[in-house]
């Protein structure tokens, strides 16, 4: 499982001491990856995630930035588009989608069969791929399973988009259970809409 | 830890540190036999063990590079990952659920049983039940198998309450939280389950019986075990005689070792013990050593294996507490009357968030994935495990196009299901879904079989040296002095989880093996 770093929303000093009065500017937001001095790529995916989302607590800041090397933003946008597709989860947030956009990006013997794939796909949806509708998006997808590209993208939508803590929230899985002393009185049978198994089938947990 | 000096011809050779092989070094141990254990795979142990299932993979898989052939879906799903087996000290003892179901009696003699199959190759076992059961007794007692000796059963978890409600209501009669090599109770010096739910990433309490801290540990204490981890064998020598003289490996840092033995019993599962018997092509032995049957490699099992796993309206939180949990054992007898020989296991079995992305429905994609996703929570899953057909041409081939680290050609392993097999896994899917549908569940899905854990057959038992590679006691006919020492030996593959009868033959070749030395035979 993977950490997504969501940077804080940590207002700049300057600007912030300089709205105190509440003068309705919007203070910047310090956020280390989108400075552009640090910027050496080529696109940058940035988004917010939703405050009704259960991540909104896990997050110190809504707002994320992702920064790729070789692809564009309309690229990654593209790839988060088909990830979408692919493993459509409303609860999902961009982020996570985001994630796949960024491990493709680092596949650098792919770039080139990415960037076909990517403009094929634009070019079937009429144009921006990531702008069609729903129906359009599926059948342009469909049109390309088994091509080496759409092998590359679902196989690496497989970690990118589900070994995060992100996903970990979103689907209520709570992941490593050692540090909280296992679940063995914590719920492991707890299900009560059953009836429960006589004693010789499941005896009771031995607590000494 | 004892050290045997390289040119030391007195000691027993063990490749392999698993269930076989961490078994026969300590029971070897015991009896005063000095003994040298070669893994391949780094030592771990419960404290850096991984409640993390992708980091725990990587941290003990078996990932060497190895291929596939044939029209099994693996060969299509995970070309280049036949087998989710492992690379550590104590081998797959690290990873597996802990079930320890012994054989039953006729699946020690299903050709007589069965009867001829088309396109199979079945043979009755060299030993009987009645022959094993002191061996099974003793085996159940060291890995303190549950519902044996006075061991209560594990507590069952939500997973398991869901299973035991739609069998029941479905009128199976034996279904309860298994026979399983976990503690259930303190015992041996080692605690009892803490429910952490990830046995298949090595148990970090030490429930779990694993020879990585039961056998290997009380092994190394008489002195006369010496363990080289991250050693690596490439060939088992011999002399102009035709006996084995010693292994050659590669040791952590790359270099060759030479360890002569005089005995040397190979134990690195069903894929690398054929596959190093080829490796050690001379020319007194041509296509590989013990392989005058031309049987090495041949046979290979892997169970008859799928899943399913149900979607309920309230939640199961099945990844809670131990993953195999349950069992149903009805299907597990031999009743043509369904429409195939052989029976099968239903157990009940949970996957974390990355593996059921990776395992659920591999290659799949869209809306019904995402839905078995989305509903994480509300789903129960059970694993179902069959005998299958043993068959010649599903083998272990050596692959010279393509070359592990040391040179060495790698493994192909050919699969074909046969039609027996295919008959079991449909009727065990239905069965399977019914189950959870009498359990209430909303839908149900059939998962395709995982890279195979039970890897069997490849250098088979039999009474003829004709048809088999070893005898009944793992002795390989065309060697005296060379041993199978692991899942290999089976003659056919039966329905029950294989590492309690694995254990149960390493008890009963160490002392065979002792018998022989003390008699100076070998």
């Amino acid at each position: 499982m993977r950490f997504i770093r969501i940077e804080s929303q940590a207002p700049d000093t300057a600007a912030a001491a300089s709205c105190n009065e509440g003068s309705g500017q919007v203070p910047k937001l310090d956020l280390p990856l989108a400075r552009r001095e640090f910027l050496k790529g080529s696109g940058i995916l940035m988004g917010t995630i939703a405050a009704t989302s259960v991540l909104a607590t896990l997050a110190p800041s809504p707002v994320w930035a992702l920064e790729l090397s070789n692809l564009s933003k309309a690229e990654g946008q593209t790839l988060m588009a088909m990830g979408r597709v692919l493993y459509p989860h409303k609860k999902l947030p961009d982020a996570v989608y985001a994630l796949l956009a960024k491990d493709l990006d680092g596949k650098a013997d792919a770039i080139g069969m990415l960037r076909d794939g990517i403009a094929a796909l634009d070019q079937a949806a009429g144009g921006r791929f990531s702008k069609a509708s729903a129906a359009k998006k599926l059948s342009v997808v469909k049109a390309i399973e088994g091509t080496p590209f759409f092998n590359t993208v679902r196989g690496q939508c497989v970690t990118s988009l589900y070994d995060n803590d992100m996903a970990y929230a979103v689907f209520g899985y709570p992941g490593s259970a050692w540090e909280k002393g296992g679940y063995i009185t914590r719920g492991f049978q707890d299900l009560k809409w059953l009836p429960a198994p006589p004693a010789t089938a499941s005896p009771p947990p031995f607590f000494g | 830890m004892a050290k045997f000096d390289n040119n030391d011809d007195s000691v027993v050779v063990i490749i392999g540190s698993g269930a076989g092989g961490g078994t026969l070094a300590n029971e070897l141990c015991q009896k005063g036999i000095k003994v040298v254990v070669l893994e391949a795979g780094a030592m771990q142990s419960s404290a850096t063990f991984i409640n993390d299932e992708w980091k725990s993979f990587s941290q003990l898989a078996w990932l060497d590079p190895r291929t596939t052939s044939g029209s099994w879906r693996i060969a299509k799903d995970f070309a280049g990952l036949p087998a989710w087996i492992c690379k550590t000290v104590g081998g797959t003892t690290t990873h597996w659920a802990g079930a320890s179901l012994r054989l039953q009696e006729h699946e020690f003699r299903v050709r007589t049983t069965y009867g001829e199959i088309a396109g199979a190759n079945l043979m009755d076992w060299p030993v009987t039940l009645k022959e094993l059961e002191p061996y099974y007794a003793r085996a159940e007692d060291k890995m303190g198998v549950t519902r044996t000796h006075g061991i209560p059963g594990l507590p069952g978890n939500n997973n398991f309450k869901v299973m035991h409600a739609g069998a029941t209501r479905l009128g199976y009669q034996e279904v309860h939280t298994g026979n399983m090599a976990i503690n259930s109770q303190p015992r041996d010096g080692r605690t009892r389950c803490m429910q952490l739910g990830f046995c298949f990433q090595g148990c970090k309490s030490g429930a779990k019986w694993s020879t990585l801290y039961t056998e290997l540990p009380k092994a190394e204490k008489t002195g006369n075990m010496d363990l080289r981890p991250e050693s690596h064998v490439s060939r088992i020598e011999h002399d102009d005689k035709g006996k084995v003289t010693g292994v050659v490996y590669f040791d952590k840092d790359g270099q060759e070792q030479r360890q002569k033995a005089r005995i040397v019993c190979v134990a690195g599962n069903s894929i690398e013990t054929p596959r190093l018997l080829l490796l050690s092509a001379s020319n007194l032995f041509k296509d590989g050593l013990a392989n005058g049957s031309g049987q090495v490699g041949r046979n290979y099992m892997r169970h008859m294996t799928g899943s399913v796993y149900g979607m309920f309206k309230q939640p199961v939180h099945m990844y809670r507490g131990t993953t195999m949990a349950g069992i149903i054992r009805d299907e597990a007898r031999h009743d043509t009357r369904r429409g195939f020989a052989g029976g099968y296991e239903m157990e009940t079995l949970a996957l974390g968030i990355p593996f059921m992305a990776a395992f659920l429905n591999p290659g799949g994609w869209g809306s019904e994935f995402a839905e078995y996703m989305d509903n994480y929570t509300r789903l129960a899953g059970m694993w179902l495990v069959g005998e299958d057909m043993p068959r010649e041409t599903n083998r272990v081939t050596l692959n010279t196009d393509v070359k592990d680290k040391w040179g060495n050609a790698v493994p192909n392993v050919h699969f074909d299901d046969h039609p027996n097999d295919i008959a079991m896994r449909e009727h065990a899917f239905r069965q399977g879904q019914r189950v959870y549908e009498a359990a209430g569940a909303i839908k149900s899905f059939r998962t395709p079989p995982y890279p195979s854990t039970h890897n069997l057959g490849t250098c088979r038992m039999g009474a003829s040296a004709s048809d088999s590679v070893c005898n009944a006691h793992g002795q390989t006919h065309d060697i005296a002095n060379l041993f199978i020492s692991d899942g290999s030996q089976f003659t056919t593959g039966g329905a029950e989880n294989p590492t309690l009868t694995i254990v149960t033959l390493a008890i009963r070749q160490a002392d065979y093996i002792a018998g022989q030395m003390a008699a100076r035979s070998i």
